[in-house]
């Protein structure tokens, strides 16, 4: 090959495992290294972003970027990326779906910044720091990315050629996109690496009968390891899952978390995996359903663990008049949590 | 897409507010009870926009969500009374998503009265009409999911400030 391949990597909001991921791929990283030049890796490499600034449009053969969107600079790189790649990939979970850091799309901005500078129970701060978007500062102003209202996946900010789902991707489905890449075998653009059925269809557990008379939390029982977690009544989201990981999970007796995202033709994962579950429930008895029902604490935590920003819903939302009144509620809980702490110290 | 999503926000004036209710209707019961109330002059609110079903356990979750996040204000499904379903179970499957959906809705901002399962036999005109009059009623004073001031707005709202990468935290 004349001339190397162009590659990036990037970061935004994330944990670091897809980075890990990277890394994991072991000896296989030296084909990538022989295969391209990085150009940008913020985890393992000091290039700062003037030197991508300073590219070419489209020089970049692929970026591969991890992470959903929370604020503005993630914003701005990622469209900075656009512009200077020829392919995108959206790598991970976070950028794939929204992922864990879409959760957050459960509260809102004014709850989040509470809960971190005022609320929690380590939190000592009687002076009332907190970070402004702008601040004065002898030498000039400094200024802070602006925190979004809201999670996005990478696709709602940027086209994406590809997506490599996983939280974090497999090494196999790493190197499954890197040799496409590679040879030039690419498929259709709007890809999602993996397989188009249900991590269901991949499990080797024993499947009887769908029907539970109790759900448990995997933390609560002693799961049988041969059994359809389904039908021991853990919430397993399988059926409302992408195949492609080989089973990780279920191989290491965890229920699937649902981290690959819905499988080809499901609109809504959250959706799929409650209907699913709620077919489980083996009863005709209305008083004895509603019981039933009521022993899956956090739905949408478990249904949209990882798709959050995919959903239909997307977000929590109350009516202007109900925020306010919430708001209100935190504030004045903040204000006497903060009586409390001083009259006690 | 390329920008950050933008929804549709219709305006309402909240004074003559008029809910839109989606009705997913059984075709052997619930349907035939709204087709009686029509017959029998049985008034009724005319705020519920009817879809037709073989069977409530045809309504899949993902109906009810597409259409909160579409604009309704609210679903109703009504089908056959327990034991009396035409495909057995069909109604039971459907009282128990509604159920689990009922119980996920408020952690999205939803209240759980914007989704409802009623069980209306053929025979029950008046009873549709009950049910619908309750539900415009109920809806009326819990106020719009769309238009201004409200979940789909507020959303716009988000996707619009943050496209123009403005606010910043809000110290309060
Ligand atoms: S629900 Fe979970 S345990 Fe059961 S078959 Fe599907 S993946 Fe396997
Ligand atoms: S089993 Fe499910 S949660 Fe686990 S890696 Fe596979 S898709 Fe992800
Ligand atoms: S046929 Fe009416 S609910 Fe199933």
């Amino acid at each position: 090959m004349a001339d190397k391949l162009k590659f990036a990597f990037y970061w935004n909001a994330s944990c670091g495992g897809c980075e890990i991921a990277v890394l994991d791929i072991n000896e296989k990283i030296l084909d990538v290294a022989a295969l391209a030049d990085i150009v940008l890796w913020p985890v393992a490499l000091d290039f700062k972003y003037h030197h991508v600034r300073a590219l070419a449009d489209g020089s970049i053969d692929v970026s591969f970027i991890n992470g959903s969107i929370r604020n503005s600079e993630q914003k701005e790189i990622v469209e900075l990326l656009r512009e200077k790649s020829k392919v995108v990939v959206a790598f991970g979970s976070c950028a794939h779906l929204g992922g864990i850091p879409a959760l957050a799309n459960l509260c809102s901005r004014a709850e989040i910044f509470d809960r971190a500078y005022r609320e929690t129970p380590s939190t000592v701060n009687p002076e009332n720091v907190l970070p402004r978007p702008r601040t004065r500062v002898p030498e000039g102003e400094l200024e802070l990315p602006v925190f979004f209202d809201h999670v996005y996946r990478l696709d709602e900010v940027i086209p994406v050629e590809y997506y490599v789902p996983g939280c974090p991707p497999t090494p196999s489905m790493i190197a499954e996109a890197v040799t496409a890449i590679a040879t030039g075998k690419l498929p259709p653009v709007g890809t999602v690496f993996g397989s188009a059925r249900t991590v269901c269809d991949s499990c080797r557990r024993t499947k009887e009968e769908k029907k539970v008379k109790a759900f448990h939390r995997i933390h609560e029982v002693e799961a049988d390891p041969e059994r359809c977690f389904l039908e021991q009544g853990i919430i397993c989201a399988g059926p409302a899952t992408r195949d492609g990981c080989g089973t990780l999970c279920l191989n290491a007796n965890m229920p699937c978390r649902g981290c690959f995202g819905p499988p080809d033709g499901v609109a809504d994962q959250g959706a799929r995996l409650l209907s699913a579950l709620a077919t489980l429930v083996d009863s005709k008895d209305l008083d004895e359903i509603q019981g039933l029902i009521d022993q899956v604490v956090d739905p949408a935590g478990y249904f949209y663990r990882f798709g959050m920003s995919s959903s239909l819903l997307k977000h929590k939302v109350l009516r202007p008049e109900r925020t306010a009144a919430a708001q209100g509620e935190t504030m004045a809980q903040a204000a006497a949590a903060a009586e409390e702490g001083r009259g006690s110290r | 897409m390329s920008e950050l999503t933008t929804g549709s926000a219709a305006a309402g004036s909240a004074s003559e507010y008029e809910p839109k209710i989606v009705g997913f209707l059984c075709n052997w019961c619930a349907y035939t009870a709204a087709d009686l109330a029509g017959i029998a002059r049985i008034k009724y609110p005319d705020n519920i926009r009817i879809v037709r079903v073989m069977c409530t356990g045809r309504v899949e979750p993902t109906f009810v969500l597409k259409a909160l996040s579409a604009g309704a204000d609210a679903v109703l499904v009504a089908g056959c009374h327990p034991g009396g379903c035409h495909y057995q179970e069909g109604n039971y499957k459907a009282y128990k998503r509604t159920l689990l959906l009922q119980s996920m809705l408020p952690q999205f901002g939803i209240e759980k009265e914007r989704f409802r399962l009623e069980f209306v036999a053929s025979s029950e005109g008046e009873k549709f009409a009950r049910v619908v009059g309750d539900m415009v009623a109920k809806i009326k004073e819990l106020g719009p999911l769309s238009g201004a001031g409200t979940r789909l707005a507020a959303l716009d709202g988000f996707f619009a400030a943050d496209a123009r990468m403005e606010g910043g935290v809000n110290l309060g």
